[in-house]
């Protein structure tokens, strides 16, 4: 069995960050595994622009941006394998492989950092009724077949979900000769970026229909048409409101999920909220020298947050491997409370002697505020109080927390996050 | 001339077809859809009913016993997963408990085998997730749960074997009788035949009311189910099913042989024989009258949902039998649940039936057994990597959420009657059925199906004829 200091598990961007990080924090024996036939993950099918604008004051497409840290992975010469699946991970970081050249093998881990990405919710898991024909397509399958395969899913199109991902197939489908009709949005606010409902649905005429979901599905061999339906306040069909759009293909953008079905059987603990792994101050698990970073943590908007994270999870995998001792913590955790509209945040806990001198903590609201703030809480001790125009769910927030602050709040017992009207 | 002409290649059909192709007959199975198991056979509960339901001394409950009875034998010379786990009718408080009891005394009329009416504790000890307001339940042992699409695809796979000739994409339109036999008008041309054997499920009575004055009407009651995520699977490890009401068995909820949790179905009357769609009203019905059987089913792991069709008679019997006014022309007709239990028994049945008309030779070479396509998860590790060395695409992982490889893909299609759409390689091999439902391998078995059928993407389906995946090629529509 081959024995590596650190394995990647996904060779997307949040892997390929990590990489790189851990390479020049000086992990030599690593590998990054990466099931698809290419290094870039889910940026392979971006291919509109919009990429880097913070990490390289560029507008790249998805590739473009790939590719930059693919050549940083290559000049550092580090290693990967590719069309390799990760079957199992262990509790003792066994980390069970297969591909067509090597079959199953197993590798013995130091350390792994997970970045296995996301994947996307299917029709079946919002319980939608009615026929099961071809024609219904996740947003991110259709994306594939169009981007890298070159082939159109179909003509007429009506989508549901107005996150990111089916803000730009309604984009993409229209410039490669589609018409998208409408998009139906469940919510009474759209989930994606806005100015991807600006250069996506308005630049294109294509209406977009809030609070509204799909309540049934025509045509039994391939999609004839849908049924739209406006929703109350608890997100119920309001009967009356139906409204037939005949088409040949429904696009659903409804939910990314993390993919940790890995992380599931290695035992990391998962959060309810997130779906992704549980983690301190380092990008660390409850499993000593597992990391996670990028979408397989908690789902991102922007690739250079996921990048900026995937390399404070490499920089503190190299600690681990090389300071092994280090890791260990003489303090109690002290946890990271959301509440008052903040879903999560990650890290969810810290080991304040393990903190960097700034600690980047990401979260998410649970609904729209226009003009509130976002406070933050030493015990009872408020440090950060800063207005905010508006947050939605679908732009990830952040804040900063400094060591030297946390250090002078003596018997610190828990730090909140909330907003506050006021 | 065929000796025998089966029309339907569900479930019924083909355990007929592979009962006949031990016997020295020239048979053709005929079938509407693209592949084996494309209607009723595909969408069921997939359960083998221990025989206590049907009312004693009817064809119902004789096959039911009797199949359920061949089934573990069958099941291992078919190569078919099954699972013998048994079930369990429960008793809430509210319900009266001599119900129980009648079950358990017609199940002893039909010869059914280790019944035996369990108290409260007895209950709960068995299956902890029962609802609390369960008293008493009706305990089968010889109950059990099997894959509905391997079971039909192995039946047809050992009947072509042996000889049985198939014909998909082939809808009998007319019937007429012809000296010495009947003339089946289908949209490929006609056959003629000197016995038919009407296996058709909702479309039985057409074909039976054409040839005979002596009508009989199927009604489609149409079951709507929830599949619930493997992670679901040890919510409950028996069938559970509830007392059984007017439109039968009641909404259970069931391990599935391959570790899901399935719920439903629903029972409810429609006109139309296509419409297989499931209805708001129907899931709502699904999810509500689970919760009085189990409880704390995690709703929110249903990962697909679908409906079927049952071909309910209006005798609500099964009418498997040679016409008086039509010789030659057998009935396999009304065969609602439990026709998935029964079909070992249907199939030899119908043999039966058929072999008394035509009295044929046995064959000396037929073969009884089937290999199903190789798991190489059931392998040692060494045994995998030795397969992987000798065909490299058994290294090749397709469907991440199942782990199926493109090796297992590839037999799927290659075998006798193979796997030609994407619901065919689903059906064999598993690929799609995991919680992202194909979101991540559909492109990639689209591509194997193009490849190794030597076919255009746009020709590719998803479940045969106007089910095209593909519409063109970008910026080219």
């Amino acid at each position: 069995m081959k024995n590596y200091d650190l394995v990647i598990v996904g060779g997307g961007p949040a892997g390929l960050a990590a990489a790189e990080a851990a390479r020049k924090n000086g992990i030599e024996n690593m590998i990054i595994l990466e099931r698809d036939k290419e290094l870039g993950g889910i940026l392979n099918q971006c291919i509109h622009n919009g990429f880097g604008l913070h990490t390289f004051k560029e507008e790249l497409t998805g590739p473009e941006y790939a590719q930059r840290f693919i050549d940083r992975v290559k000049e550092l010469e580090i290693p990967y394998k590719l069309n390799t699946m990760v079957l199992d991970i262990s509790r003792d970081k066994k980390v069970t492989i297969m591909n067509r050249e090597e079959g199953l093998q197993e590798l013995q881990a130091r350390s792994v950092i997970l970045a296995m990405g996301c994947r996307e919710r299917p029709r079946g898991a919002l319980n939608i009724p009615g026929f099961r024909p071809a024609g219904i397509y996740s947003a991110g399958t259709a994306q594939r077949l169009v981007n890298m395969e070159g082939f159109m899913p179909g003509r007429e199109v009506v989508i549901l979900g107005s996150g990111d991902i089916g803000l730009i197939m309604a984009r993409r489908m229209t410039l490669e000769g589609a018409k998208v009709k409408v998009v139906a949005e469940l919510m009474p606010y759209s989930g994606g970026l806005k100015r991807n409902i600006v250069q996506c649905l308005d630049d294109f005429g294509i209406p977009l229909k809030l609070s509204h979901t799909v309540i049934d599905i025509d045509g039994k061999e391939r999609v004839k048409g849908i049924t739209l339906a406006q929703v109350d306040g608890k997100g119920k069909p309001i009967p009356g409101t139906e409204e037939y759009y005949s088409c040949d293909t429904l696009l659903l953008s409804v939910g990314l999920i993390p993919e940790n079905e890995l992380s599931k059987e290695a035992g990391v603990e998962l959060s309810p909220v997130t779906s992704g792994p549980v983690v301190n101050e380092s990008l660390e698990t409850n499993i000593p020298g597992v990391f996670a970073c990028g979408n397989v943590l908690h789902v991102h908007d922007l690739v250079d947050f996921v990048s900026e994270e995937a390399a404070a999870a490499g920089k503190n995998a190299a600690r681990y491997v090389l300071e092994a001792a280090d890791m260990d913590s003489a303090e109690k955790e002290v946890p990271i409370v959301p509440t008052g509209g903040v879903r999560y945040t990650v890290p969810s806990h810290i080991r304040i002697d393990k903190m960097e001198e700034q600690l980047k903590v990401r979260f998410r609201v649970g609904a729209v505020y226009s003009g509130c703030y976002v406070s933050v809480y030493l015990d009872e001790e408020r440090i950060l109080h800063r207005k905010r125009p508006v947050m939605a769910p679908g732009e990830m927030e952040e804040i900063l927390l400094k060591k030297q602050q946390i250090r002078e709040h003596e018997g610190l017992a828990r730090i909140t996050v909330k907003i506050e009207e006021a | 001339m065929y000796d025998v002409v089966i029309i339907g290649a569900g479930v019924s059909g083909t355990a007929s077809a592979r009962a006949l192709s031990a016997y020295d007959l020239k048979i053709c199975v005929v079938e509407k859809g693209e592949d084996v198991c494309c209607g009723t056979s595909k969408a069921n509960s997939a359960i083998v009913h221990a025989g206590y339901d049907a009312k004693p001394g009817s064809l119902m409950a004789k096959l039911n016993v009797r199949g359920n009875k061949m089934m573990p034998q069958v099941a291992k010379e078919l190569d078919v997963p099954f699972n013998p786990c048994g079930s369990l009718v429960v008793c809430r408080e509210e319900e009266d408990q001599e119900l129980l009891q009648e079950l358990y005394d017609q199940g002893i009329a039909n010869g059914v085998e280790g019944l035996k009416i369990l108290n409260r504790e007895e209950t709960h000890a068995m299956e902890p997730n029962l609802a609390d307001e369960v008293t008493a339940a009706l305990w089968a042992p010889s109950a059990g749960v099997i894959c509905p699409f391997l079971l039909n695809i192995a039946y047809a796979e050992n009947a072509c074997e042996n000889g049985v000739e198939f014909r998909f994409d082939t809808e009998v339109q007319e019937i007429e009788k012809i000296d010495g036999g009947y003339r089946l008008l289908t949209e490929n041309g006609p056959l003629e035949t000197k016995v038919v054997v009407n296996a058709a499920g909702v479309h039985a009575d057409r074909f039976h009311n054409m040839v005979s004055a002596d009508h009989i009407h199927i009604t489609p009651r149409r079951g709507d189910y929830c599949l619930l995520d493997k992670t679901a699977g040890d919510l409950v490890s028996r069938t559970i099913f509830q007392l059984p009401g007017k439109y039968g068995k009641g909404v259970l909820v069931s391990p599935t042989v391959h570790g899901n949790i399935i719920v439903g179905p629903t029972a409810i009357e429609q006109e139309d024989r296509e419409a297989t769609a499931t209805t708001r009203d129907g899931l709502d019905q699904v999810i509500s009258k689970s919760a009085r059987s189990v409880k704390n089913i995690p709703i929110r792991q249903v990962i697909t949902s679908f409906a079927g069709l049952r071909a309910h008679e209006d005798g609500g019997e099964f009418i498997i039998e040679e016409l008086k006014d039509a010789k030659g022309f057998v009935d396999c007709a009304g065969i609602e649940s439990p026709g998935l239990a029964s079909s070992p028994a249907v199939g030899e049945y119908v043999k039966e039936i058929v072999v008394n008309i035509l009295r044929p030779v046995q064959k000396a070479d037929y073969k009884a057994e089937r290999k199903g396509i190789l798991d190489p998860k059931t392998l040692s590790t060494e045994e995998r990597n030795a397969l992987i060395k000798e065909n490299p695409a058994y290294g090749n992982i397709i469907c991440r959420c199942e782990k199926v490889t493109e090796g297992e893909i590839l037999d799927a299609i290659h075998r006798p009657l193979g796997a030609r759409s994407l619901d065919g390689v689903k059906r064999r091999t598993r690929a799609g059925m995991g919680r992202c439902q194909s979101g991540f391998c559909s492109p990639r078995t689209m591509e194997i199906l193009a490849r190794e059928l030597d076919l255009d993407m746009s020709e590719i389906t998803k479940c045969g004829r106007g089910s095209g995946l593909i519409v063109g090629k970008n910026k080219e529509i």
